[in-house]
């Protein structure tokens, strides 16, 4: 099979359909990204299927010379749960925004991740409505003055990584769009994973929400406000690399190194941890002043995929039953016969 | 199984002949009415049931909202509804009897469970008085028998706790039944050892109980003739007893087996539609691949995951749940995906009668979406019918490369009919041809004579293509705005739709082809219009039946056919939806006959509307 794989360039992954996002806007660097990732997956082109539900993000699909299916409002997990269930073989990934994953198909998103089904989910997260010019969205800060919310919106924000592994998420990721590095490397491990991957990138809406980000992902600030996670490696950040988080009881701390504070105090991070709530605490660390936000690989850990349980359970049957007989299925129960 | 009678009793022959078993939804009733169903129909005699039982699971016992029943009419010759009055009405406790007397006809069989009538029971059932006492059942032939005593009595060596004993009395009741109408129990033998399978002492139970039951009748002064219902005169054949929704079940099977394809079913539970998902998870052996969805959206999205996958891909559901498919149906209108949705109507709005029959959905199924969103509307006229209507959604589907909605509703979904069982040789092959030549490929170029697209897989090297909700220019598929692509898109949309209309019978009207009333039916009303046409054509009238399997297209002809008759009519178990359609689709004079009461017609209301409207 490999073989006879083509050999992929980034432009095999392009379309000749003209890009309609808002010049400047974040989703060109993640497109990209995909796009530059995809050849070097061994993967022939036409086992990859692209679906999306609606929104600026949604439009990915038309942009990826795939199979590619935009669908509705929400629903691209559950589009591609019948996709997948029917053809386990097939590489999907599913763009999605914080408006379409976390509101409206909040849901299917949630159940596709407790099932652990075997698609990579893009979560663009620009903390706003794009598409419909400009409403506050499920990720927006408490008091976001939106069009929708002129006074301020009033209610509290979802962090998409902590839902993520309240439904057990098996790969739990976040980036960044315009760390472009980063992003592919973790779009690599995301693609790696066996189940649900699910990645967090966060993205800049520059005409409804510009900046969003730039607190965090600034480049005189992202050394101090992010700290990029990796399994193995203790949980050190900050320009200087001279801080770190450790465990005080039940919580996170950020601490010096130095004066008596030493690298071995740090939690050393394990995306293999059994136990999500690890992941959990790491997801929401910056809920917290003072606490970066953490990017990279949260949680990866194996389990069976959903639809491989799926096809497991039809060939167990007919391995036990052998293949159906639709005329003793017809002919099944009492049956008489009429002359 | 001894059935020789004592030589005091004698033995008349019926033509046919209305059970009802009723109890408390906890006392057993649809077994023993199906056990009863299925041993008439062993038999051989022809039969239409209706189960007619509570939303809830179990109200509290013995309260009238509690009641369940199971009706069946059983019979030597063509049987067309379950009937319009009981000739033995047998009732658990007084709620059953309250709320179901009222169907018994005059001098009919009335047994009753003595045992239920006490003080307590009967302030349950609301009764100010006892009706075994007050003389208000004087005019039917009454049996009060101890049914809980005897069967204990008849249990007592097994060493079982009361309860156990007492959940035997509906076979107790079945026995009975069994010797009114001279029927052998070995059916039900056979069913009680495959239920009962690792228990077996309550296999045994149930048989003493019927055994007992059966003895009663034969040795009580009280019972002094039995009947005999000889067997139908059906077409030649196998038969089996079937109900709507297991007829649909195996028709999907069918056509997936007959199309060469995967069968995949996304499905939400709903009242009176799960029982498709429960079968159908059955039938893995099959590769059929069941998803119990999140929800009702994410249902029939999963189904149009699978049909761009290249499944025949369903999704089934009621009233409350086609609502919440439809803009992800109006999705599969736009990228042109087969698809068949499964609405097995039930009383509305909203929840309202979720165990109760209606046939209100079809404007919701023909018009029901945002913009203009056409789709073939198919209906099924029968339990059995439902297999061959699964089999036609599927094949339109495909075909056209359109999502299809198929309507049933809770009376044929639980109702069931002898049903011959079609030869799989004989069955059609449904053609499946996916696209694979990338030369010349376009997503919506289309077959010249369907107007279908092409249906191009995922997997398939050099097909790799975009589709999606927003509308596409005309043959390449490509995202497009422009006015005049807009409106030819929805208008060969809307051509594809209506050019089904030369692949489907014509309507051919069953009685007179001309004359003085024409009656157009569609879905379950079928049985009572039947049953109503003979008898008043037997009077000598004049009048034609059209009963409609197709709702969109109809078929080519029906103008024509419309114009035979003086006057045309439409009973409906709605507010007058095919009429309105017919109005104003052929400016007839089409009069409404309406019955909405989650209950199906009788064939007496329906021949007296006929005779009404031929004055």
């Amino acid at each position: 099979m490999t073989a006879t794989l083509p050999v992929y360039t980034k432009k095999d992954f392009q379309t000749d359909q003209e890009v309609r996002w808002c010049p400047g806007c974040g989703d060109y660097a993640i497109l990209s990204a995909v796009q530059s990732i995809f050849p070097e997956l061994g993967i022939p082109r036409e086992k990859f299927a692209v679906v999306s539900g609606i929104g600026c993000s949604s439009r990915f699909p038309y942009y990826m010379n795939t199979f590619g299916f935009h669908t509705i409002h929400g629903r691209a997990p559950a589009i591609a749960t019948g996709l997948k269930a029917t053809h386990p073989d097939l590489e999907v990934w599913i763009a999605t925004g914080d408006g379409d994953a976390l509101s409206i198909g909040g849901n299917h998103t949630i159940h596709m991740l407790r099932r652990n089904l075997g698609v990579k989910v893009l979560l663009f997260n620009n903390k706003i409505y794009g598409l419909t010019k400009g409403q506050y969205s499920p990720t927006s800060e408490v008091g976001k003055k939106a069009k929708s919310t002129p006074y301020g919106s009033v209610d509290r924000p979802f962090y998409p990584l902590s839902l993520a592994l309240g439904a057990e998420a098996t790969f739990v990721a976040r980036s960044v769009d315009v760390f472009q590095a980063h992003l592919k490397a973790t779009l690599r491990k995301a693609a790696a994973h066996q189940g649900s991957a699910f990645l967090e990138i966060l993205q800049n809406c520059n005409i409804f929400n510009d900046g969003a980000w730039e607190a965090i992902a600034e480049k005189d600030v992202r050394d101090d406000r992010t700290i990029a996670i990796e399994h193995g490696q203790p949980l050190i950040f900050g320009k200087n690399k001279d801080k770190g988080i450790r465990m005080n009881g039940l919580n996170l701390e950020v601490v010096v190194l130095g004066n008596g504070v030493t690298e071995k105090d740090l939690i050393v991070h394990d995306e293999r941890h059994p136990n999500p709530a690890y992941a959990f605490l790491l997801s929401r660390m910056d809920s917290q002043p003072g606490f970066p936000t953490p990017i990279g690989v949260l949680r990866a850990v194996d389990a069976p995929r959903y639809e491989d349980l799926m096809s497991e359970q039809v060939s167990d049957i007919i391995a036990k039953k052998g293949k159906g007989d639709l005329t003793k299925l017809l002919r099944a129960g009492d049956i008489w016969e009429v002359k | 199984m001894a059935t020789t009678l004592a030589p005091t009793k004698k033995r008349e022959t019926l033509d046919q002949a209305v059970i009802r078993f009723c109890g408390d939804s906890g006392d057993g009733m649809q077994i023993t009415g199906s056990q009863f169903t299925n041993t008439a129909a062993l038999y051989g005699n022809d039969l239409a049931t209706f189960p007619d039982f509570p939303a809830e699971i179990r109200a509290p016992a013995g309260t009238l909202p509690g009641v369940s029943g199971f009706q069946v009419n059983f019979s030597s010759s063509d049987v067309y509804t379950p009937g319009d009055a009981v000739d033995v009405l047998v009732a658990m406790n007084p709620a059953a009897l309250k709320t179901n007397i009222k169907d018994l006809r005059t001098n009919g069989i009335l047994i009753v469970n003595a045992d239920d009538f006490g003080e307590v029971d009967l302030k349950k059932a609301q009764c100010k008085t006892n009706p075994l006492e007050d003389h208000s059942l004087d005019g039917y032939r009454l049996f009060k028998v101890e049914l809980t005593k005897l069967t204990r009595a008849a249990l007592k060596e097994l060493g079982l706790d009361a309860k156990s004993m007492d959940r035997c009395k509906n076979f107790f009741a079945l026995g009975m039944c069994y010797w009114l109408y001279n029927r052998p129990m070995d059916g039900t033998h056979r069913w009680l050892d495959d239920k009962f399978k690792s228990k077996p002492t309550l296999a045994e139970a149930n048989k003493l109980a019927m055994k007992a039951g059966y003895a009663y009748c034969e040795a009580t002064e009280a019972f002094q003739t039995s009947y005999e219902i000889p067997p139908a005169k059906l077409e030649a054949g196998t038969y089996r007893n079937i109900s709507g929704n297991t007829a649909l079940a195996l028709g999907f099977v069918a056509a997936s087996q007959k199309a060469g394809i995967t069968l995949f079913q996304g499905s939400y539970p709903i009242t009176p539609a799960s029982d498709i998902l429960h079968e159908l998870s059955m039938f893995k052996s099959f590769g059929v691949v069941t998803f119990q969805a999140e929800d009702e959206i994410a249902a029939v999205a999963s189904a149009i995951g699978a049909a761009y996958g290249g499944a025949l891909a369903i999704t089934t559901t009621s009233g409350p749940g086609m609502a919440l498919k439809m803009e992800a149906i109006g999705l599969a209108i736009a990228t042109e995906l087969p698809l068949v949705i499964c609405d097995i109507q039930r009383g509305g709005p909203s929840t309202g009668l979720p165990t109760k029959t209606e046939q209100a959905d079809l404007l919701q199924a023909l018009y029901g979406r945002n913009s203009e969103a056409p789709v073939p509307v198919l209906a099924a006229a029968t339990p059995g019918d439902c297999f061959w209507m699964a089999f036609e959604a599927s094949r339109i589907a495909i075909k056209y490369m359109v999502p299809v909605i198929l309507l049933s509703d809770g009376y044929l979904a639980n109702g069931a009919e002898p049903w011959k069982i079609p030869s799989v040789e004989d069955l059609p092959e449904i053609p499946v041809k996916f696209a694979t030549d990338p030369q010349g490929f376009q997503p919506y170029k289309r077959d010249p004579q369907t107007l279908a697209r092409p249906w191009a897989i995922p997997g398939t090297p050099g097909l790799e293509h975009r589709i999606g909700g927003i509308e596409k220019q005309d043959v390449t598929g490509n995202i497009n705005y422009e006015p005049l692509n807009h409106e030819t898109m929805v208008r060969i949309r809307a051509a594809k739709v209506e050019g089904i209309a030369q692949d489907i019978p014509e309507a051919i009207p069953v009685g007179d082809a001309e004359g003085d009333l024409l009656i157009v039916g569609w879905g379950s009303t079928y049985g009572p219009i039947t049953a109503a046409l003979r008898a008043v054509r037997a009077k000598g009238r004049k009048v034609g039946h059209v009963h409609l399997r197709h709702l969109n297209p109809l078929p080519r002809n029906l103008g024509d056919v419309l114009k035979r008759y003086k006057k045309v009519v439409v009973p409906e178990m709605n507010m007058g939806q095919l009429s309105m359609v017919l109005r104003a689709k052929y400016l007839v004079d089409a009069i409404g006959f309406n019955k909405i009461q989650g209950q199906p017609f009788k064939v007496a209301e329906v021949e007296a509307k006929i005779e009404e409207l031929l004055k």
